[in-house]
């Protein structure tokens, strides 16, 4: 448990570390990589642990993003409303569409949240006049700071994302070593076993879904805080993708496995367009190859050869 | 123009839209039925299709018919050979793992939208259908093409369903989805029966993209609405359930058509969506379906 | 918010965060770079500007994203053949953007901090250009794009963000208005796809109509998402006397099909923009029903010989494009005709504007920004192809000529051109008010 708890301390210490000596590139890259960990340590909760696998966590992401964006654009309000009025957005959203969805399971589950999430793609851009489409829009600068912090600036925006990420890693450990934590892999492994033991799977599935969501709406209203721009793109499909492509890459069922995911996958599309201009081509080479070596994600097979006791 | 017009119009592109998909649905469905496999790539398959339509018929100058002709026979051949290939080197060694094989094909749908995009380019690129009629109609005109793709389609569908039902590699594909294990044991080549369920469910949606692309155009992100499409269409119906497909098909091909010519198109997609996901909801299984297994 | 606080909090702590690397390092590098400083100095005249180039090279912008490129590729030779800029050579730095907002933003970061250069240039895109255009304002780099949106001039945008080398879809809309009305009829129907492009259509070009005396009596939206267009046709009420249309991305040329074999031979007045044809041949099968119809156009994509423009032959050739808008290594690969020039014409705004500025090096960027903000005619020549435009400072927006084209014989003929004044609207915006 020591070890564990320390073992997590210890990435957020070296994250802490490593703002004082990347060099500026990587610094302002590891800050976006941080804020999409949270995206994908949510989903991880929902995938790896719980088994159920959503195409429509861009929904959640978005309600976040547009929950902030669009309340501090009305209003006026700063960064700290702004952020929790996305993040509500989320957790309602993610309950509204978990008690529907959780109806079925399987590919049914997928099919389901993927055609909730086309219709709240499809939403952002009917709202045209409110949402502008497409093109989206720009939140004020001057908006974006909490107690007259200024989020846009390098510095603050990194250890803001460090932060968020420190504060989901902490409790998505806290989730998954809880009694909770272990029912949700009971019900992944034997959904009817454990309703034989006396547990409602309904409500534990409903309950991971929706702190999946909540870390979702977290990272969106994050994400729109901290770079400033809200739009269309990230309620589409490639938005839901993305975290599943993170998480399998990193590892399913491991709590750091996102974040080795989430910044492989980044410095794979970084590096191998800055090489070719098929970049397509490698990631796509790179996910096949992947799955056929280390099918468990990087993570999840330094588990399995050397240390079994990753969580 | 009167609603019995609108009516009409709406009706005979939902049927040309429900043929093409209910086609492009059955590769999944196969694909889904017998392997257990979600081919994510199953929309570049299609893509490619209409990629190499657009290839070989340019190729073969002077009667569109010849070209279309040779398309219709090269493009889907050349796309079930690829997509066996890719079932031994990859899906096989994954030992048809259900997410290790989602995982796959998204990078092979990245590997294939990449090779479009490079060696066919990103402009859309038209084909010339094989023949060129309108057929009138109080109003407005229809084209003549549309109405033979529909005829197709049917005619392609009969002979998948002849296939599956009534011959011995229909049989022996059954089997094999039934049970695995037992089949294996009875001598029959699984392997081989899986690689060419891959490939007859990859021919399958480039069969279908050589006949839509002539009213359309090739174009290396085309793989996208396909395949989203055809998922829906597939569970809406059923696991498994051929029937139940093409049932799914005619369903979502044909509502899209007419509620867009009641509400505003946007908004009428929005519902359309929403209705389909709740059928879903309110029924896991499909129209037709099962209990998965 | 001061125009000191974030900057300076930018600087103290950016230096904090290094303190403790750089104290450590310092000593031996300046004991290293002592002996070279001398050589540093002229080497430093010679040094290239780098100009970042964010392309749309995958995604559904890649078919302008290559014209994108080759049109900038040639601008940048024909301007290092010409000396170069300040005398120092210009060198392109291409990262691909994938068209996405998201990449937008990280490719911006990657020129001003990773490249180092000293402006990014080039996007087309809407929502490319508004999702980077924060991060450009934050890192304090002129970003100067080819995008003909309206974001630019709206105001939504901040002072690092020009667009001094086309003009925006709102004057373009408003000039054309004239013109429809007066020679192709009153009554208007509207076919356009249903997001922020398309709604800018319907907006502009409906206040502009009533203020002709015409009215615009059907808006059809098309969902994004579409790729069968046969079914809306019907709703084109029968009164109609013009027909526009206006459609982006891979379903055009299904749309324009389904439109002639809807109508037949009798059918209104069709006018419609060249972003619905841009890349696409004129000759392509099922085309041939655009015979007759009318096309905006910023840059006649075939060369007119009238003399209307006096370089367009000298721009076809150093880019490479035939007398029918095509490639000249391959005449099925046609170009962007009515977008691309924008590349080139901004590349040498960009010249112009750091010559006047005395453009040294990073350090210089605010007084490129308020050397191009200074600047209010760029009249017609080789630098200008496409025709004189004006440029509003306080808008950072150009305005130009438009030109309006019939098909003829499966070729485009300029039937119109408009004046700058048809195409001006009240500003929305002063930039220069705002903070450097």
């Amino acid at each position: 448990m020591n070890r564990i708890l320390g073992l997590h301390v210890g990435v957020i210490a070296l994250l802490l570390a490593l703002h004082f000596v990347l060099p500026d590139y990587h610094h302002v890259s590891l800050a976006r990589i941080l804020v999409l960990t949270v995206y994908a340590l949510g989903y991880n909760l929902l995938f790896g642990y719980t088994g159920l696998l959503s195409l429509g966590h861009a929904l959640f992401f978005a309600a976040g993003l547009y929950g902030a964006g669009m309340s501090m654009q009305a209003y006026g309000w700063t960064a700290g409303p702004g952020f929790l009025f996305g993040f509500s957005c989320a957790v309602l959203m993610a309950l509204g569409i978990g008690l529907l969805a959780l109806r079925t399971a399987g590919v049914s589950f997928m099919i389901v949240t993927l055609m909730f999430s086309q219709v709240g793609y499809l939403t952002t851009l009917y709202f045209n006049e409110h949402t502008r489409g497409d093109e989206g829009f720009v939140i004020p600068l001057e908006l974006r700071q909490v107690f007259s912090i200024d989020l846009s600036v390098e510095d603050t925006r990194y250890l803001a994302a460090l932060a968020l990420f420190a504060v989901a890693v902490l409790i998505k450990l806290a989730i998954v070593r809880s009694p909770t934590g272990r029912i949700l892999v009971a019900i992944r492994e034997n959904e009817e076993r454990t309703r034989m033991l006396g547990y409602d799977p309904f409500r534990y599935k409903l309950t991971a879904l929706v702190l999946s969501g909540a870390f979702a709406g977290a990272s969106g209203a994050a994400y729109g805080i901290l770079f400033g721009y809200v739009g269309a793109s990230f309620a589409s499909i490639q938005y839901s993708i993305l975290p599943l492509l993170y998480v399998l890459m990193g590892g399913v069922g491991t709590v750091l496995g996102p974040l080795v995911g989430t910044v492989a996958m980044f410095y794979l599309i970084d590096i191998a367009s800055g090489l070719t201009s098929a970049y397509l081509f490698f990631v796509g080479a790179a996910l096949v190859i992947l799955i056929l070596v280390a099918p468990k994600g990087i993570l999840g097979s330094i588990r399995d050869r050397w240390a079994r006791w990753l969580p | 123009m009167d609603y019995g017009t609108f009516f009409l119009i709406a009706s005979m592109e939902g049927a040309v839209q429900a043929a093409v998909l209910a086609l492009t649905a059955l590769g999944l469905s196969l694909v889904f039925g017998v392997m257990r496999v979600v081919n994510v790539a199953h929309g570049e398959f299609y893509m490619l299709g209409a990629v190499i339509a657009y290839w070989v018929s340019s190729q073969i100058s002077g009667s569109p018919l010849l070209g279309f002709m040779a398309a219709l026979i090269l493009s889907p051949l050349l796309v079930g050979v690829l997509a066996a290939v890719a079932d031994r080197l990859i899906l096989k060694r994954l030992n048809y793992d259900p997410e290790a094989t989602i995982v796959a094909t998204i990078g092979l749908l990245y590997i294939l939208q990449q090779a479009a995009l490079t060696l066919h380019g990103p402009v859309p690129t038209a084909v010339a259908a094989p023949f060129d009629f309108y057929v009138r109609f109080p109003g407005f005109g229809y084209s003549g093409y549309k109405l033979f793709v529909i005829v197709a389609c049917i005619a392609l569908m009969l002979g998948t369903w002849f296939l599956l039902a009534k011959t011995r590699i229909g049989l022996v594909m059954r089997a094999t989805q039934y049970d695995r294990e037992t089949a294996q044991a009875f001598g029959i080549p699984v392997d081989r029966v899986y690689a060419g369920v891959f490939a007859l469910g990859a021919a399958l949606a480039a069969i279908a993209a050589v006949l839509i692309v002539p009213t359309q155009q090739a174009y290396y992100l085309m793989g996208g609405d396909p395949l989203l499409l055809s998922f829906i269409v597939v569970i809406i119906g059923g696991l498994g359930s051929l029937r139940g497909t093409v049932v799914a098909a005619i369903l979502i091909g044909m509502s899209d058509g007419i509620i867009s010519t009641l509400f505003e198109p946007t908004l009428a997609k929005m519902i359309a969506t929403a209705l389909v996901a709740l059928v879903l909801v309110f029924r896991p299984t499909g129209l037709f379906g099962t209990v998965a297994r | 918010m001061t125009d000191q606080g974030p900057k300076s909090t930018t600087q103290k702590k950016q230096f904090s965060r290094r303190d403790t690397l750089k104290t450590v390092a310092a000593g031996g590098l300046a004991a290293a770079a002592l002996p070279l400083a001398g050589r540093f100095n002229q080497a430093h005249s010679a040094e290239p500007i780098r100009i970042g180039f964010q392309a749309h090279r995958t995604g559904i912008g890649a078919a302008y994203g290559r014209w994108y490129e080759r049109t900038t590729m040639a601008a940048a030779q024909l301007i290092n053949d010409g000396g170069g800029i300040n005398g120092r050579p210009v060198e392109i730095v291409t990262e691909d953007d994938g068209t996405d907002p998201k990449r937008g933003a990280e490719v911006v970061e990657k020129f001003a901090i990773q490249h180092k250069t000293d402006i990014v240039f080039g996007t087309l895109f809407s929502h490319v250009v508004i999702g980077s255009a924060p991060r450009a304002g934050e890192l304090k780099i002129p970003y100067f794009v080819v995008s003909e949106g309206h974001h630019v001039a709206s105001g939504k945008l901040n002072r690092y963000v020009l667009q001094p080398g086309i003009t925006d879809v709102k004057s373009q809309v408003s000039s054309m208005a004239p013109w429809v009305s007066g020679n192709l009829g009153k009554k208007v129907t509207m076919i356009f796809p249903d997001f922020a492009f398309g709604h800018d259509h319907r907006d502009y070009f409906s206040a502009a109509m009533a203020a002709q005396g015409g009215e615009v009596i059907e808006k059809i939206a098309i969902p994004p998402t579409e790729t069968n267009f046969f079914k809306y046709f019907p709703r084109i009420p029968k009164e109609t006397e013009v027909l526009y249309h206006v459609m982006v991305g891979p379903g055009v040329l299904t749309f324009v099909k389904e439109m002639g074999q809807f109508f037949g031979g009798d059918r209104p007045e069709i006018f419609g923009f060249i972003d619905s044809l841009e890349a696409v041949d004129l000759a392509s099968p099922g085309l041939e029903a655009l015979e007759g119809t009318y096309f905006w156009e910023a840059f006649p994509r075939y060369a007119q010989n009238d003399g209307s423009n006096p370089h367009d032959a000298f721009y076809r050739e150093k880019v490479g494009v035939d007398a029918n808008g095509a490639s000249l290594n391959d005449p099925k690969d046609i170009s962007t005709y009515s977008h691309m020039f924008g590349c080139w014409e901004t590349l040498h705004i960009i010249k112009q504007g750091m010559e006047a500025a005395g453009y040294q090096g990073p350090d210089d960027r605010a007084k490129l920004i308020e050397a191009v903000e200074s600047f209010t005619e760029f009249p017609e020549s080789q630098a200008h192809p496409q025709g004189m435009k004006t440029f509003n400072g306080k808008t950072h927006q150009a305005f130009g000529i438009q030109n309006i084209s019939k098909v003829n014989e499966g070729k485009l003929g300029v039937v119109h051109r408009t004046s700058i004044e048809d195409s001006l609207y009240e500003p929305e915006v002063d930039y220069t008010q705002m903070p450097l």
